[in-house]
C-alpha cells in the first residue's frame, strides 16, 4: 500500500434515519492498494457507511472525495462508473439469468466498454473468463446454471465477479464472508490477495474478525455510528473500546 | 400405516437437450422439433385470412393481431422489465392520432404515416411516462392507467384534434388483403424481434432491471435510461397498433383511448402465459374471437366472457403457453419419496 496516495477521503460523514443517528461524523482515508477492514457490532452503521460511500443513500453531511473530487450525493451508477464498486451483504444476483449472463449486464456498462472489457460478440467469453478467475469451473455446468440454482458460496463469488467486470479501482465488500464455511473462506482469501496484488484497493466490512485481520492492512472499528478506533489489526484487536463494543461493558476484563 | 408419498418429477426430453447444442441441425427430427411450433404459428397466422370467408371474420383476424401487438407490448414491459403498465390505450391513442395527422395534415401515404407515427408516438409516450419511471409496482400501474383517461378528456375539453368528432377521412388500406397482411406481418416481425431482443445484451440488462435494479445501479448502469428505452420499445408497438387502427377505421377519435386497449391485452397475456411473449398473441387469438362469438347472448355476453376468463385462470393459472411449452419440452412422471 502506498501511504502517500489517498484514493478515497471521507470527511465528517453523517446520516440520520428518523431519530436514529446511523452514521455520525465518520472520517477515514483509503490508500491506494490497501485492504481496509471495517468492523463493528450489529447495527454499528457499517452497511450504512458503505451505502453512503457508494451513493445508495445520500449523506446528510460530510464529503466523500475520490482522487480529490467530491462525490458525496452522486447517484450510485455514476459512482460505480468511477470504479468504486460494491458487493451486497444479501447477495443480489439476477436470479432468472444464468451465471455467465449475470455478467453480461455489467459488461455492457459504460465503464466496462471504456475499459475494453469485450465488444459485442466477445462478452460471453469475457464473462466466462471472469467467472473462471473467480472460481467457477469453466468446463462444468456451473457457469451455465441459473443464479437461482446456485449455492451461497457461488453467489458471493458472483457478487465479486460483477465488480471485476467493471475493472474496478476500489471494491467495497459488504460482509463477503458471512454465511460461508471456513473452507469456502479459505479459498476466497488467496483470491482477494491476488486481486489486491493486481492493483485493486479493498474496503472489507466484516464480522469474521479472524479472517479479516489476516487480510487487512488497516482496520477501522465503528460503534453506534461513530469511529471508535483505527490502526493495524493488532492495535485494533487490543483496543479496550473495541472489546467493550463487542462484549459489552466489563467485557474487557 | 405408512402413507405413500409421491411427487411429480419433470425431466427435459432428450430431444430438447440435444436441440440446444450443435446437434440442432444434424437431423431432421431435431430441426423439426425446433421449428414446428414456430411454423404452426406463422402458417396459422398467414393462412387465417384465406381460411375465413366473410369480411366480418377477416376483420376479426386483424383485431386479434392488434390486441396481440398490445399484449406483446404489455408482456415485454411487465415480465422483462418489471414495469406493469395499465395504460396500453395511451399508446394506441397517441399512435392513432399521430398517424391520422401525418396522413391528413402532412399528406403522407399509409406506408409512411404508420411507421413514422409509431416512432414519433413512441417518443411522445416515453416523454410522458418519463416522470413515472422511478415509481415501482402498483404506483407506476396507477399513473399509467390515468394517462389515456386524462388525454382523452383534454382532447374533449379543449376541442383540439377534432374534439369529440375526431379526425375523419384518414386514408384506408384499399382492400381486405392489405388490411390483413400488413398487421399480420407487423405482429410476426414484432414477436420474433422481441424474442430475439430479450436474449441480446440490451434485453439482458432489462431483465436485470426487473430482477434487481440495485445490482444494475451497482454495475454503473443508469436504470432510468434503460427503463426509458424499454418504454420506448413497448410504446412503439402500441402506437403501431393504434396507427393501424386509425387507418383501418379511416378515422382517429377518442375511442382510441378506450379502456379496452389497456385491459384486454392484459387478460390475453394472463391467459396465454406471461413471460413467453407468444402467450400474449395466443391469448388474444382466444379472447377476441370468443368475444365475437358471445355477441349472440346480447347483454349476457360480458357474464359469459367473465366465466370463460375465470375458467382459464382457475384451470390454467400459469397461462396456456407456459403449460404448453412445459408439455412440449419435458415429460412428467410420479416418483415415490
Amino acid at each position: 500500500m502506498n501511504m502517500d496516495k489517498p484514493l478515497l477521503k471521507v470527511e465528517g460523514l453523517s446520516k440520520t434515519f428518523g431519530g436514529l443517528q446511523a452514521v455520525q461524523d465518520v472520517s477515514m482515508v483509503l490508500y491506494q492498494g490497501e485492504i481496509l477492514g471495517i468492523i463493528g457490532p450489529n447495527g454499528s452503521g457499517k452497511t450504512t457507511l458503505v451505502n453512503l460511500i457508494t451513493g445508495f443513500i445520500k449523506p446528510d453531511k460530510g464529503s466523500v472525495k475520490f482522487r480529490g473530487r467530491d462525490i458525496a450525493g452522486w447517484p450510485p451508477h455514476k459512482i460505480a462508473d468511477l470504479g468504486i464498486v460494491r458487493t451486497f451483504q444479501n447477495m443480489r444476483p439476477y436470479y432468472s439469468l444464468e451465471a455467465y449472463r449475470n455478467l453480461i449486464v455489467p459488461l455492457n456498462s459504460p465503464r466496462a466498454k471504456r475499459m475494453g472489457m469485450g465488444r459485442w460478440g466477445e462478452r460471453d467469453t469475457v464473462a466466462l473468463d471472469i467467472l473462471e478467475e473467480i472460481g467457477f469451473e469453466r468446463d462444468s455446468f456451473v457457469p451455465y446454471k441459473k443464479a437461482s440454482a446456485l449455492p451461497t458460496g457461488y453467489l458471493k463469488r458472483l457478487e465479486l465477479a460483477r465488480c471485476l467486470a467493471l475493472k474496478p479501482e476500489v471494491i467495497i465488500a459488504d460482509e463477503l464472508f458471512s454465511g460461508l464455511s471456513a473452507s469456502e473462506i479459505a479459498s476466497l482469501v488467496p483470491l482477494i490477495e491476488k486481486l489486491q496484488g493486481g492493483g485493486i484497493t479493498f474496503i472489507m466490512v466484516e464480522h469474521r474478525l479472524r479472517e479479516l485481520f489476516s487480510l487487512a492492512n488497516r482496520v477501522i472499528a465503528l460503534d453506534f455510528g461513530t469511529k471508535i478506533c483505527e490502526g493495524s489489526p493488532k492495535e485494533v484487536m487490543a483496543n479496550p473500546r473495541v472489546r467493550q463494543a463487542y462484549l459489552g461493558p466489563g467485557g474487557s476484563d | 400405516m405408512a402413507e405413500v408419498q409421491r411427487r411429480k418429477e419433470r425431466l427435459d426430453r432428450g430431444i430438447k437437450v440435444r436441440a440446444e447444442s450443435i446437434y440442432a441441425v444434424s437431423s431432421w427430427e431435431e430441426t423439426a422439433y425446433l421449428l414446428a411450433p414456430r411454423i404452426i404459428l406463422v402458417l396459422g397466422l398467414l393462412l387465417a385470412p384465406l381460411l375465413v370467408q366473410s369480411p366480418y371474420w377477416k376483420r376479426v383476424v386483424t383485431v386479434v393481431c392488434v390486441y396481440g401487438l398490445l399484449g406483446l407490448s404489455f408482456d415485454f414491459l411487465a415480465h422483462f422489465v418489471g414495469l406493469v403498465s395499465l395504460g396500453g390505450a395511451l399508446a394506441t391513442g397517441v399512435g392513432g392520432y399521430a398517424s391520422a395527422l401525418a396522413n391528413k395534415a402532412l399528406g403522407l401515404p399509409v406506408f409512411l404515416s404508420i411507421p413514422l407515427a409509431s416512432l414519433a408516438g413512441g417518443v411522445v409516450c416515453t416523454v410522458l411516462l418519463l416522470p413515472c419511471l422511478p415509481l415501482r409496482g402498483v404506483y407506476f400501474a396507477i399513473v399509467t392507467l390515468m394517462y389515456p383517461l386524462v388525454l382523452s378528456r383534454l382532447v374533449e375539453a379543449f376541442n383540439i384534434l377534432g374534439g369529440t368528432d375526431g379526425i375523419p377521412g384518414v386514408q384506408g388500406f384499399g382492400g381486405p388483403w392489405a388490411e390483413s397482411y400488413i398487421i399480420i406481418s407487423a405482429l410476426l416481425l414484432c414477436l420474433f424481434g422481441l424474442r430475439r431482443l430479450v436474449n441480446e445484451d440490451l434485453g439482458l440488462i432489462l431483465r436485470g432491471v426487473k430482477d434487481n435494479d440495485q445490482a444494475v445501479k451497482a454495475s454503473g448502469i443508469s436504470v432510468t435510461r434503460y427503463k426509458a428505452i424499454a418504454v420506448f420499445i413497448a410504446s412503439t408497438l402500441g402506437c403501431l397498433a393504434g396507427a393501424y387502427l386509425a387507418h383501418l377505421y379511416m378515422w382517429a377519435g377518442l375511442s382510441l383511448f378506450a379502456l379496452d386497449f389497456s385491459i384486454l391485452p392484459i387478460a390475453a397475456t394472463v391467459i396465454g402465459g406471461g413471460g413467453t411473449l407468444v402467450g400474449a398473441v395466443v391469448g388474444s387469438m382466444i379472447l377476441v374471437p370468443l368475444s365475437e362469438l358471445l355477441r349472440e347472448f346480447g347483454t349476457l355476453r360480458i357474464a359469459f366472457y367473465a366465466l370463460v376468463l375465470m375458467g382459464f385462470i382457475v384451470v390454467r393459472s400459469e397461462g396456456l403457453m407456459v403449460w404448453a411449452q412445459r408439455k412440449y419440452h419435458q415429460f412428467e412422471r410420479w416418483v415415490q419419496i
